[in-house]
């Protein structure tokens, strides 16, 4: 369980790399979206090994913000307004 | 039967992820990045659900895993491919082995290529 978590948190922290690094702004936005769709999975092994249901919840609830958050960096990449 | 099944087939999508993060790091550009991490990462995610769900069955939690796992399925290509388009429409440019960029002598008014210098 504990080795899960920890390859798991390497991936994260691979993220963070990219994010701190990445040379242009786009770089970044890829690095919050893969790290968004990551953390929903760590959030359902959780619900798994604690036996917390309530948890995988949270995961759809999460998935859900991600992709809305996604949308939006790149419709502010696009340089068009949100309703457009 | 079934449990081992659930845990091989959680253990191939923390594979997945470790292997699409990697690719996250180690591709040249912006375009190659993407589509090298988006697919291991909802694949590898995807595969976690389908473990919880045989591994728990049709409880609650399995249920909403099986869900959780569709929806990712569904809108995560979507995220990359507006990522993409958006990146793209930003000027962010190509790397300088790229061969060939239709989209953007079609719609931009010239490919979207670094030059070799």
């Amino acid at each position: 369980m504990s080795l899960i978590f920890s390859i798991l948190a390497i991936g994260g922290f691979m993220c963070l790399f990219r994010i701190y690094k990445g040379p242009s702004i786009a770089d970044r936005a890829v690095g919050v979206d893969i790290m968004g769709v990551l953390f929903v999975g760590i959030t359902a092994l959780s619900a798994l090994f604690y036996d917390l249901p309530y948890l995988m919840d949270l995961a759809i609830a999460l998935a859900l913000f991600s992709f809305i958050g996604t949308i939006a960096l790149a419709k502010y990449l696009e340089k068009r307004s949100l309703d457009d | 039967m079934i449990s081992p099944l659930g845990w091989l087939i959680i253990w191939i999508g923390i594979l997945f992820d470790i292997l699409g993060t990697v690719g996250l790091i180690r591709f040249p550009d912006v375009y190659n990045r993407l589509q090298a991490s988006t697919k291991c990462v909802t694949l590898g995610t995807f595969g976690i659900m389908i473990g919880i769900f045989l591994l728990k069955g049709f409880s609650p939690m399995g249920i909403k895993a099986l869900i959780c796992g569709a929806f990712l399925l569904l809108t995560s290509p979507v995220a990359a491919h507006a990522l993409m388009r958006g990146s793209l429409h930003f000027g962010q440019k190509m790397w300088k082995g790229t061969v060939i960029d239709q989209y953007g002598v079609e719609k931009l008014g010239g490919a979207q290529i670094e030059k070799e210098d």
